[in-house]
């Protein structure tokens, strides 16, 4: 694998010199956390090195869960080809986004005879059962009226298919409030109270695999889960000998029927920023189905979190499985613990994500002492204390919303913890400081498989556990003079 | 990965190598075959699908009135004479598209390179995030040149500031930059709703120049200006000459070296521009300045003090070259090092431009010894390609570039497309007073450019020009992709997924080269595809050593063998279960 540019010395590059830490060759130190701040309290206005993408992409993630679902964005095409791109890089997978592809008299006149004709395209060429229409800064910032342009178009042609609007302008908020936003839009659009016997999943962004495990986990109680939304498969999917143009999986449309009619809702992280509606609440509110909020099941006590309220929703208890593989962490967590105590973290990325990892690392004896995201839900600090009480106590650890990376590289700096755990983006400071990076999350596009990191629930947190001890222990390991091969 | 300058018999400009016997100084030069005229590809297999077939195909899936708009841009070619296409035109909402916008096209493409200018994203979050490092431009920047390559800087609006105006914003996010480096340069560039809410970067940009004494310059490039990126190309073009080249004048004379050239439009994507510059500085000739990889500031800043501007990627700087011509009097050569035999032309088109004996000698030598360093493995990897069917839709230079790279291997082209390019890319200059002006090209500003009272200083008289056109060293010209590719070949412009998904079934290429938003459409399809917007971040592919790590790239795609495990065997076969 090559390295990113920048990052890699064996194929002469010297690109680094700009890299967080580095020393920028004609300026001046850079990196360090000191940036001059012209903003208020001395902190810099502007974003180097941003930890958020933008809402319209989070809107198409989960628009790619449900099931024959193309996203389209209503504003120029840059954004959709740069989101394409982007999430690309991170599942390897293809992915549609069409674009009602503005021009510069769209900006005067409105885009609406653009976003008609898009729509009317994509249903031509793919067939899809519904079209979810994301908007854009562009499209926001004319103040185009997308509710009222998409009933007109749904007006004019009886034969469109379900068309759902939500939006998402990247000045409003970060990647996952866009996915927040548009899975509520969905559960309000398609979501239906036919009777059900299962639950109702709503996790914040994961990864395929961990939509899978979720699917198998809830499946445990005996009943399968509707989980939304699920790209599970429409974003990890097979090489098969036939290639529809509409890629299969996704939430099905009869599941999301009957999501309101289940036995509970049960929305697993979903931290967001204020104003975006959260689609377990919705469903309780409209449904009356009973509605709980979980983190995300990251390590014991947050999977058992989550068996616990399924058991109770269910009258029983799990197969004899999900037992087993919790008895086999507990277990693993005695045989690692000398590896781990007292050892120190800083995790960055989605808040959902953070909470979850800093619960768990907590929990193994690691202790996070920076918590970091770009997000802006104002409650990071308070979904942390909840998730691991034990963290209130810590008066070291710093919690940080709306960073940027230069913020994550003084940080890091600062704290000089063994781990850093997070996604691709922070490669340069783990670089620069010898810090090995656990990488979880989205993106990760300097290793393969970032679509298949496991999470979720005992099993995920085991393989979360070995990497750690054993990315510690090869530290350990490499850098003795001795080459013990016993650890 | 070796750097190509390790894996070659390096030779350097103070050891200049030593003359091939057949690389006699004084040697008239060669055929004029051997320095212009076209390429014409390699023929095509006789039992193809007829390329109309295929179009009406196509166009099946649509609605009549897109069906009308898409068949102008899907044409069969005649090399002799290219049929017309319509090109840089709007994509059709809805159908889904490669192409990107015009901030795309100014930031990620032509500046964003440059490594010792502070790309400041003036808009909310995404944009600056998804260009951040995603081109995989490299640089290797000389002693004291600094490098904010792997910083990715935005304004990062929000709600507030577009109601209110992000103008105080910028100028505060300018100073921090300022604060932080200390930078030459400065570069702003404008997102969607910046132009929407009307801040006036330009404006913010005076003041901040005036204010820190250091340059700071803005780009009107918002997404949805244009058609695609190739907006944004022109309008990096015109900021870069207007804000940047001929601001510094070198410490000597500017003739002290006989032969010094600008490289025009080569990014460095996966260290191409490392090749370039180590076989250029062989053969003896200097450069001054890239647009606008592996450079700096203060080069493309001297940049007028060339003597020749050698023209990669037409689409994307052909403004700057003709706007430097004009200014300067500096005339400007298409070339192309992207293949073995397209590199030697090219070096051959520089040495006679300049007409120098003993420059083309040491070419000559240069090309002698590289292609004898590559030979015998590029035959053996051509024995196993040759007559392999490759379809390229990718860019506004590469889908022809690269195809003198198959041509290397006898891998010919059954079908090609750009993303973003113009008619003349594909038909040739000659169209270009025949394009038809739409509405989103004349919102592009162009520049009147008028010879510098002092600077101007044409490098070759019209008569020496003529003299060089005759031995088909035509300047300040492009023949166009139609021309060097195959009779009935399929050219589309713009290609959408529909199109592409269509075109694999009909000809089942060996290879698809497209960029990352189609290759796992194309691989899930059983074909592999090779991204040639970032190489798969491998390369480079340029010039000699980087033509042979293409054919291996290549020869190891096509030896895939995974694609037999796709059907699993009991589905044939179903298995024997006991009892």
């Amino acid at each position: 694998m090559t390295a990113l540019p920048g990052q890699a010395p064996s194929d002469g590059i010297r690109g680094d010199t700009g890299a967080p830490g580095g020393t920028a060759a004609g300026g001046k130190k850079a990196g360090t956390g000191k940036k001059a701040g012209t903003g208020k309290d001395g902190r810099p206005v502007s974003t180097t090195n941003a930890c958020r993408m933008c809402m319209p992409l989070g809107a198409c993630l989960a628009f790619a869960g449900v099931e024959g679902t193309v996203p389209i964005l209503h504003g120029g095409q840059g954004c959709a080809t740069y989101i394409r791109r982007y999430l690309i890089s991170h599942f390897n997978e293809p992915l549609d986004i069409g674009s009602s592809s503005f021009d510069e008299s769209a900006t005067v006149f409105g885009g609406e005879a653009d976003l008609a004709q898009g729509i009317h395209n994509l249903v031509t060429a793919y067939g899809p059962q519904v079209v979810g229409v994301a908007t854009t800064c562009l499209a926001e910032t004319i103040g185009e009226d997308v509710p009222q342009i998409l009933t007109r178009i749904r007006r004019g042609d009886a034969h469109l298919p379900e068309i759902i609007g939500v939006s998402t302008p990247s000045y409003a908020g970060t990647h996952a409030d866009g996915y927040q936003a548009a899975v509520t839009a969905v559960v309000e659009a398609l979501a239906g109270d036919e009777p059900g016997d299962g639950v109702t999943l709503l996790p914040g962004i994961v990864s395929p695999a961990d939509l899978r495990h979720l699917h198998e986990l809830a499946g445990a109680f005996g009943v399968p889960a509707t989980v939304v939304p699920d790209f599970s498969d429409s974003l990890d999917g097979p090489i098969a000998a036939e290639h529809p143009r509409l890629r299969p999986g996704g939430t099905p449309l009869h599941g999301l029927a009957r999501c309101g009619g289940n036995i509970a809702a049960v929305t697993l992280g979903g931290l967001a920023a204020p104003g975006v509606a959260n689609a377990g609440e919705l469903l309780h509110e409209r449904f009356g189905i009973e509605h709980h909020r979980l983190p995300l099941p990251i390590g014991i006590r947050l999977t058992d979190d989550l068996v616990h309220v399924l058991t109770l929703a269910f009258g029983h208890g799990p197969a004899p499985w999900v037992e087993a593989e919790r008895g086999r962490l507990v277990d693993a967590y005695v045989d690692g613990h000398k590896y781990l105590s007292g050892r120190r973290a800083v995790v960055y990325g989605d808040e959902d994500l953070v909470v979850g990892i800093a619960a768990f690392l907590s929990e193994i004896g690691i202790r996070p002492v920076a918590c970091a995201s770009g997000g802006r839900s104002g409650n990071l600090r308070s979904a942390l204390r909840t998730a691991a009480p034990e963290l209130a106590d810590l008066e070291d650890l710093q919690v940080v919303e709306d960073a940027d990376f230069e913020r994550i590289d003084a940080l890091t700096r600062e704290t000089a913890p063994d781990l850093l755990v997070g996604h691709s983006k922070g490669y340069p400071t783990a670089r620069a400081l010898g810090i090995p990076l656990i990488r979880i999350g989205l993106p990760i596009h300097d290793r393969l498989g970032g679509q298949r990191l496991q999470h979720l629930g005992y099993r995920g947190a085991q393989r979360l556990f070995d990497q750690i001890v054993n990315t510690l222990i090869e530290r350990e390991q490499s850098s003795s003079p001795v080459g013990y091969a016993y650890m | 990965m070796t750097a190509p300058h390790e894996s070659s018999p390096a030779t350097t400009a103070d050891d200049p190598v030593a003359l091939s016997p057949t690389g006699v100084a004084g040697e008239t030069p060669g055929p004029p075959g051997e320095l212009g005229g076209s390429d014409p590809g390699l023929p095509l297999p006789a039992d193809l699908p007829a390329p109309e077939a295929l179009v009406e195909k196509m166009l099946q899936a649509y609605p009549s009135k897109v069906a009308r708009r898409r068949r102008q841009h899907l044409k069969a070619n005649d090399p002799e004479s290219p049929p017309p296409i319509q090109a840089n035109s709007r994509t059709v909402p809805g159908i889904i598209t490669q192409r990107g916008c015009c901030y795309a096209g100014c930031k990620g493409v032509v500046l964003g390179p440059v490594p010792d200018i502070v790309h400041l994203v003036h808009g909310p979050v995404g944009c600056s995030y998804y260009s951040w490092l995603t081109r995989r431009n490299q640089n290797r920047p000389a002693e004291g040149i600094a490098n904010y390559g792997a910083y990715c800087f935005t304004t990062d609006l929000t709600e507030e500031e577009i109601i209110f105006g992000g103008e105080k914003k910028l100028a505060a996010a300018i100073r921090e930059a300022y604060e932080l480096f200390h930078p030459r340069a400065i570069a702003v560039f404008s997102t969607c709703p910046v132009g929407l809410i009307g801040d006036d970067v330009h404006a913010v940009a005076r003041a901040m120049r005036k204010e820190l004494d250091v340059n700071v310059f803005g780009f009107s490039c918002e997404g949805y200006k244009g058609v695609s990126q190739s907006a944004g190309h022109h309008i990096a073009n015109n900021g870069l000459f207007t804000h940047v080249v001929g601001t510094e004048e070198p410490e000597g004379p500017y003739t002290g070296h006989p032969f010094r050239i600008n490289v025009l439009g080569e990014y460095n994507i996966g260290g191409d521009a490392f090749v370039i510059d180590d076989l250029l500085e062989r053969c003896g000739i200097e450069l001054v300045a890239t647009f606008s990889g592996n450079t700096n500031y203060g080069e493309l800043a001297q940049a007028h003090t060339a003597d020749l501007n050698v023209v990669m990627c037409h689409r994307s700087i052909n403004y700057m070259a003709e706007m430097m011509e004009e200014k300067y009097g500096i005339p400007w050569l298409k070339i192309n090092f992207l293949g073995a035999e397209a590199t030697a032309k090219s070096l051959r088109r520089i040495a006679h431009f300049f007409g120098d004996a003993d420059l083309i000698a040491r070419v000559e030598a240069v090309i002698a010894q590289e292609t004898a360093m590559i030979a015998a493995e590029r035959e053996e990897i051509r024995s196993r390609c040759e007559g392999k069917l490759v379809m390229l839709y990718v860019g506004g230079s590469r889908a022809h570039h690269y195809q003198q790279l198959f041509a290397d291997i006898g891998m010919p082209a059954v079908s090609a497309g750009y993303e973003f390019a113009h008619r003349d890319d594909y038909e040739g200059r000659e169209v270009i007073g025949s394009i038809r002006v739409d509405a989103d090209t004349r919102n592009i500003e162009e520049l009147t450019v008028e010879p510098d009272p002092v600077r101007h200083q044409p490098r070759r008289t019209s008569q020496e020009l003529a003299a060089l056109h005759a031995k088909g060293l035509t300047t300040h010209d492009y023949d166009g992709m139609m021309r060097d590719m195959a009779s009935g070949a399929l050219i589309i412009d713009d290609i959408s997924h529909h199109e592409l998904q269509t075109l694999i079934e009909a000809y089942s290429p060996a290879l698809v080269c497209s960029g990352i938003k189609d290759k796992y459409v194309v691989e899930k399809m059983g074909v592999p595809c090779k991204q040639l917007h970032n190489y798969d971040y491998g390369g480079p592919y340029a010039g000699f050593s980087g033509a042979l790590t293409f054919y291996r790239e290549i020869d190891r795609m096509l030896d895939l063998q995974v694609y037999r495990y796709v059907r699993p065997p009991w589905v044939d076969e179903p298995l024997d279960v006991p009892g």
